[in-house]
């Protein structure tokens, strides 16, 4: 199970607890959000996120910042999950630098398909920090197995056409199963993780059983979004997180 | 100079390319698949060539401006009149062409994004008349002060869906026609209105508005003889800039000088000067010059004229910029607006306050000008649909 939280959301100083708190619940990987103005693949909640962090003064440095503290307590897989110009604007080269030395395992790029990460790959390489890169329902088979060479850590599997964001099972299940088992017989170098529209243990479960994995991101928000800041909103977060995993 | 820009992979110089989620890299695909094999078909060049004179009006005047010419009293000035386009701007040369292309692909479902709202009122007409669904996303500021052009839409049976998101302006029109394309990538085809997005999109819709070029430099040296020495448009993505430019572009002896937005003044903070204030960057699924905060999140642009209201700046220009081949010079929105009124008095033509920033640069060009050269500034749009806000400055 890997979960993802929006950097600085709800609060900067929450970040690292909200991170360490998941991986006591069961998180086997974090998806650190680096916010963007413009995130043009996500759906409201995530905007939302975004917008908040940003407007709590989130930084490519204080991100690094908590990586940091975060390894300083444990050693769960973190991967850093942003758009491109942020990252650019950072400096290519410098980001993947800074990421290495912080601790953080992997990168992914939404808006970085497989046609532009050429200079990315480079330093990627260079300071072994993997991309990790997305097929989504569409992907043809040979640009599949493309993917699958040029990826590395995993491959995100996008599960639906649309933004991020939770949806009803009849959205999601419907035509998921034929794009699994192309995926599982073109995907073979990569673990496989699905994410898109996962709202709770019986969705989750209901879309991975033929993968290695499931992505929750925007259903975490949402939970946040409800109880923060009334008392005890992380002690509801964390048991809403032990149920994705193991249900009621 | 040679020029074949940009690459096989949507390149002009390092800017351009394709930007976006995975899930929309078949679509695009498939549309530069169809564009390729269609856009030299003799039957679709006859039928986009058949609307644009039929329905659009084209071949539109190069009209001689005899009083704006008087009163500067240097180079003749011709103005290029977009202005007299169906619809009341150059926008739709390309939602025809776009339009056109949708038909051929199967595709029933049209979505667009708007600022001005005068690309949201060519797609909605454009699809009224092929008799094709058409959404709009626009900015809920943008809708408010051009309501006109709302209504416009709603007349023309398109479904206008306000934003809120962001700025609600043009740039967060773009990110949800974006959100909502990779939702329904199936059986949408997505009308971007100026020369930005991946590609192809920048080189399909510059394609489109070549034609305002091409007709310049044919009805140009039938008046005069002769090519002109200077070329003006206002930039905002740049779509009409560049339709008038292209041609123009491997003849360096033509000077072509884009006009952008500086709003309150470029160094004001609200402005809309992107090749003066920005810096290269990626937003809307191109690498190109972008107003930017240090940590590289997207700053608000602001200019008077909502289509020019735009953080980003197409690819092709960020390339013309960097190699030298166009000049691209700020005007403010005081400028812009007394200009208009100048050539309302003078001419007769109330222009669009987009491009009442081209003509505004006239007063810093002419004096450099000699008698015996040609100056054309292309009259982009007309402006009724800008009277809310230019009753403010009477």
């Amino acid at each position: 199970m890997s979960l993802f939280i929006t950097a600085g959301y709800p609060h900067p100083d929450e970040t690292v607890d909200l991170v360490l708190g998941f991986e006591k619940s069961g998180a086997d990987i974090i998806e650190l959000g680096m916010p963007f103005s413009d995130p043009l693949a996500d759906g409201p909640t995530i905007q939302h996120s975004s917008e908040v962090a940003l407007a709590n003064g989130i930084t490519m440095d204080k991100i690094f910042d908590m990586v940091i503290r975060i390894r300083e307590a444990s050693e769960i897989p973190i991967v850093l999950m942003g758009y491109i110009n942020p990252v650019f604007n950072y400096g290519i080269e410098r980001f993947f630098k800074r990421a290495a030395e912080c601790g953080a395992d992997g990168v992914i790029l939404p808006d970085v398909p497989v046609e532009e990460s050429g200079y990315a790959d480079e330093y990627a390489k260079r300071y072994g920090v993997p991309i990790i890169c997305l097929v989504a329902p569409n992907t043809g088979d040979e640009r599949m197995q493309l993917i699958d060479q040029k990826s590395n850590g995993f491959v995100y599997c996008v599960s639906i056409a649309g933004v991020t964001g939770t949806r009803d099972d009849s959205e999601v299940s419907s035509s998921v199963d034929t794009f699994i088992q192309r995926v599982n017989r073109k995907i073979k170098k990569n673990p496989v993780m699905i994410g898109f529209g996962i709202r709770n243990h019986e969705s989750a479960m209901a879309i991975s059983k033929h993968v290695d994995g499931f992505i929750v991101g925007s259903a975490l928000i949402d939970n946040i979004r409800s109880h923060y800041p009334e008392k005890g909103w992380k002690d509801s977060l964390f048991e809403f997180v032990k149920e994705l995993k193991h249900g009621k | 100079m040679k020029y074949d820009a940009p690459t096989k992979q949507g390149y002009f110089g390092k800017f351009g390319g394709k930007f976006v989620p995975e899930i929309l890299i078949p679509a695009l695909e498939e549309l530069e698949t169809a564009y390729d094999s269609t856009i030299d078909d003799p039957g679709f060049q006859q039928d986009y060539r058949y609307h644009l004179k039929e329905f659009v009006g084209r071949p539109t005047a190069l009209t001689f401006a005899e009083r704006l010419t008087a009163h500067y009293g240097k180079a003749k000035i011709y103005l290029k009149r977009e202005d007299l386009c169906h619809t009341g701007a150059h926008k739709i040369n390309n939602t025809v062409g776009q339009v056109l292309l949708a038909i051929r692909m199967g595709k029933k479902r049209i979505i667009a994004e708007t600022g001005a709202g005068q690309h949201g009122v060519a797609t909605a007409t454009v699809c009224a008349k092929f008799g094709l669904e058409c959404i709009v996303y626009m900015g809920a500021e943008d809708m408010e002060r051009q309501k006109l052009n709302v209504d416009r839409m709603r007349l023309l049976g398109a479904d206008v869906r306000s934003v809120t998101s962001g700025s609600q302006t043009l740039k967060d029109a773009t990110n949800e026609a974006i959100r909502d394309w990779v939702t329904n990538v199936h059986n949408t085809f997505y009308i971007i209105g100026s020369v930005v997005g991946p590609h192809p999109y920048p080189r399909m819709t510059r394609d489109f508005h070549r034609i305002i070029g091409i007709e310049t430099r044919e009805q140009l040296f039938a008046k005069e003889q002769r090519g002109p020495d200077y070329v003006l448009a206002c930039v905002g993505g740049g779509s009409n800039a560049i339709g008038i430019f292209h041609p123009f572009i491997e003849d360096e002896k033509v000077k072509l000088i884009g006009i952008e937005a500086a709003g309150f003044g470029v160094d004001s903070g609200k402005t809309a000067a992107t090749f003066t204030k920005g810096r290269p960057g990626i937003l809307h699924g191109s690498m190109s010059y972008l107003l930017q905060t240090g940590e590289g999140q997207i700053e608000l642009a602001h200019s008077v004229s909502a289509g020019l209201d735009y953080p980003g700046v197409g690819p092709e220009h960020s390339y013309l910029h960097d190699i030298g081949r166009v000049q691209y010079v700020p005007v403010t929105d005081d400028e812009a607006m007394e200009s208009l009124k100048l050539v309302s008095r003078l001419e007769g033509i109330i222009p669009a306050i987009e491009t009442a920033h081209a003509f505004a640069w006239l007063d810093k060009l002419m004096p450099q000008t000699s008698a015996d050269e040609l100056v054309v500034l292309n009259c982009s749009g007309r402006g009724d649909k800008d009277m809310g806000t230019i009753s403010k400055y009477l």
